[in-house]
């Protein structure tokens, strides 16, 4: 073997887990962010796991039905905002306990899916397997073949770039756009006061109640797509409990990323990469350990997540008043 | 009536104690929550296609209708007290505890190694000793991200759902290569030495001459019940419960009064834990008799919502536990006889129940509050209705 094979190799090995971080991250980002437009305006989710496992459900079981993936994608941002809607009307409007609801949506979203997918279905709890056409396509772009001369620049666009699915760029913009609204627009400086300190926000002639609506459903659109990327994009049907954690993972990013939008991306790209490698590293044997049980791998991000918690993160300080419904004063 | 003016400048409109009997913040009130929970419940299983009554009225006769199905019933609802109290207590604390599931996993495991270890003893001792290890088990599950909370700032919420998912791959781990019967395919140990089985509630009352007809129920139940009557004594009767209940009701008062936060946080978690790890008890020396996978089914999320409804008392908490029982038993047979339905149509009712007796708990109480003031002032004269609100 000589030398530029064995770097070409390397440079493969790199460039499949960059692919696989990626496309675990999606789902993740996506929820991330989602859950950074409601925390950062002062409400809680937890319940993140629960719409994207609706978002899920409904996305494979329209696609499945009428076999188109954008019907599919719809049905699922509906869904996905109709239970962030139910998030806010216990949350907002009736200044309920938000953990307990986000819980609640989570437990009701687990029985409700394997219990519509069983009725409608009839395949123990799951969807049928979808058809090519009828899962959300990749991106095909040009130049592939003039490219592929070039070292490392064409191994790169030819793994990573290309054929990414068009939620993956999707999730590529939304992060751009965030960052701006969140830095540079009237909506999301407002959002930011409004988790902050929403007596202000009220005293300057602002409704509380209506950004706070605000932000919740565009947690709800975007839990949606998360959900329909793994069902639609990333599977190819709905299995039961298939985010398998991912939002709780997301809730933990979001924290280790101090409800930042760039710290966030990497926190998720962090686990997602944990999770890649996980995989790769299923029964290779390590130098002085061996063989690690494959479930020691399999808890890695969990026990990450915990570590960084506990001791990388710092104090995280959570937006002022997240958490805490908002009383008019009388 | 200058009383009267200072509640309405603190904007305490709503709920005034005192003013509406007690029975309809205990009972009523977890009533109607229950009915609407129950009300949507009954829209999914019209959306699936079978009439929501006739599954109901065959859940209760599967749940409560002959001795047999009591039985079972009753073994789901002591599961249900221990986690029901696990939430409970860490709700005491001002801490939502949802890792209940990930400490009765590790309870499990402290009462299989009792049962593997004691093979020749009398079940007394067997007993006693799973009673102490998977308390001890669940106790350090809890107490961890307890301490994670009190002294390093994590989240609680995050860590105990992190907590689940680790216990749930050591489990696998341990009775995939480790603890699993030598030759046999499925990830479970060997069964345990029938001496050391904790005696069925049949076998039990047969020793005094009362016949019963066999079922999963076993003498966890009474060490459940024991468990209410002490988690009573300990919360309300004791200087320990009275610093944690202190501490959840508000951290900086406690730290004035001498009261570590810290300390009771993670007491508290603690307790939560070895609560929840009492399932083990019941599940693995009570009815499996040997350690097996996922074993809990979500029973630590259950007693998020027994806990909710049975508001934090153990009274309540007995009562939500029977109800979930009865949801858990009546639904399993539900699944035999429906064709359309499954096993998670419970787990819906559940998530509705916690939606509607947890979050939206504000949905009814001012309404009827409000009625049951109007009520009184209706029937009360001029006492103070005519001077305060005229």
């Amino acid at each position: 073997m000589t030398g530029e094979q064995r770097m070409d190799d390397a440079l493969l090995v790199v460039l499949l887990l960059a692919d696989a971080t990626i496309r675990v991250a999606t789902p993740l980002v996506l929820a991330a962010f989602a859950a950074l437009y409601s925390e950062r305006a002062g409400v809680v989710d937890i319940g993140l796991e629960g719409k994207m496992l609706a978002g899920a459900f409904f996305a494979a079981a329209v696609a499945s039905s009428t076999g188109n993936p954008w019907l599919g994608l719809g049905a699922a941002i509906a869904a996905s905002v109709a239970l962030a809607l139910v998030h806010g009307f216990a949350c907002i409007t009736h200044k309920g306990n938000q953990v307990v609801s986000g819980m609640a949506i989570n437990i009701l979203v687990a029985g409700l899916a394997p219990t519509l997918a069983y009725a409608w279905f009839r395949q123990g709890g799951q969807t049928p397997l979808l058809p090519g056409e009828a899962r959300l396509p990749q991106i095909h772009l040009p130049g592939v073949e003039a490219l592929s001369g070039i070292p490392i620049l064409g191994p790169v666009y030819r793994e990573l770039i290309d054929d990414a699915n068009v939620l993956i760029w999707l999730t590529v913009l939304l992060v751009v756009a965030t960052h701006w609204l969140f830095t540079r627009s009237r909506f999301g400086l407002r959002l930011r006061a409004v988790g902050e300190n929403p007596s202000a926000v009220d005293t300057a002639g602002l409704s509380v109640t209506r950004l706070r609506y605000q932000a919740v459903i565009i947690t709800g659109v975007l839990t949606g797509i998360a959900g329909a990327y793994l069902s639609t994009a990333h599977g190819a049907g709905f299995v039961r409990d298939m985010t398998a954690g991912k939002g709780y993972l997301a809730l933990a990013a979001l924290i280790f990323g101090k409800w930042r939008p760039w710290p966030t991306l990497f926190a998720c790209l962090l686990f997602a990469f944990t999770d890649a490698v996980q995989v790769r590293l299923q029964g290779v044997p390590l130098p002085v350990v061996g063989v690690i049980p494959v479930q020691f791998i399999q808890m890695l991000p969990y026990v990450l997540t915990v570590l960084l918690l506990a001791g990388f993160v710092g104090r995280a300080v959570a937006p002022k008043a997240s958490g805490v419904p908002y009383v008019k004063e009388r | 009536m200058a009383q009267d003016a200072a509640q309405g400048v603190t904007g305490r409109g709503f709920g005034r104690p005192g003013e509406v009997p007690g029975w309809v913040g205990y009972a009523l009130l977890p009533l109607l929550n229950l009915l609407a929970a129950l009300v949507l419940s009954g829209l999914v299983i019209l959306v699936i296609g079978e009439n929501p009554l006739d599954v109901l009225a065959l859940l209760v006769t599967e749940a409560v209708g002959y001795p047999e199905a009591i039985g079972y019933t009753l073994y789901y609802t002591t599961s249900y007290i221990f986690t029901g109290l696990a939430v409970a207590i860490a709700f005491h604390c001002g801490l939502f505890n949802i890792g209940g599931e990930g400490q009765a996993y590790l309870g499990g495991l402290g009462a299989g190694l009792v049962g593997l270890a004691l093979t020749g003893w009398p079940w007394p001792v067997a007993a006693l000793g799973a009673v102490v290890l998977s308390a001890l088990f669940g106790a350090v599950w809890g107490a961890v991200p307890g301490w994670l909370q009190a002294k390093r700032g994590s989240h609680i919420v995050i860590t105990t759902i992190m907590f689940n998912f680790i216990a749930a791959a050591i489990m696998t781990y341990l009775l995939v290569d480790v603890l699993i019967r030598p030759g046999s395919q499925s990830p479970e140990t060997r069964e345990f030495d029938p001496g050391v089985w904790l005696p069925t509630m049949d076998r039990a009352l047969g020793w005094f001459g009362v016949a019963i007809p066999a079922s999963p129920l076993n003498l966890s139940f009474l060490w459940a019940l024991a468990c209410c009557a002490l988690f009573y004594l300990f919360l309300w009767r004791t200087r320990w419960g009275y610093e944690i209940r202190t501490v959840g009701r508000n951290e900086r008062a406690a730290v004035y009064a001498g009261i570590s936060p810290a300390r009771n946080i993670i007491l508290a978690m603690a307790i939560s834990g070895a609560l929840a790890g009492f399932v083990g008890v019941n599940e693995i020396m009570g009815v499996q008799h040997r350690i097996l996978l996922n074993f809990t089914g979500g029973v630590g999320f259950v007693g998020i919502a027994v806990a909710l409804m049975g508001r934090n008392h153990p009274v309540g908490i007995i009562l939500a536990a029977l109800l979930f029982g009865v949801l858990a038993q009546g639904g399993g047979q539900v699944s035999f006889e429906y064709p359309t339905v499954n096993r998670e149509l419970v787990m819906v009712i559940q998530g509705l129940v916690i939606l509607f007796a947890g979050a939206l708990e504000n949905l009814f109480k001012p309404r009827v509050e409000a009625l049951f003031r109007r009520r009184r002032e209706w029937r009360g004269g001029g006492h103070d209705g005519g001077t305060a609100h005229g």
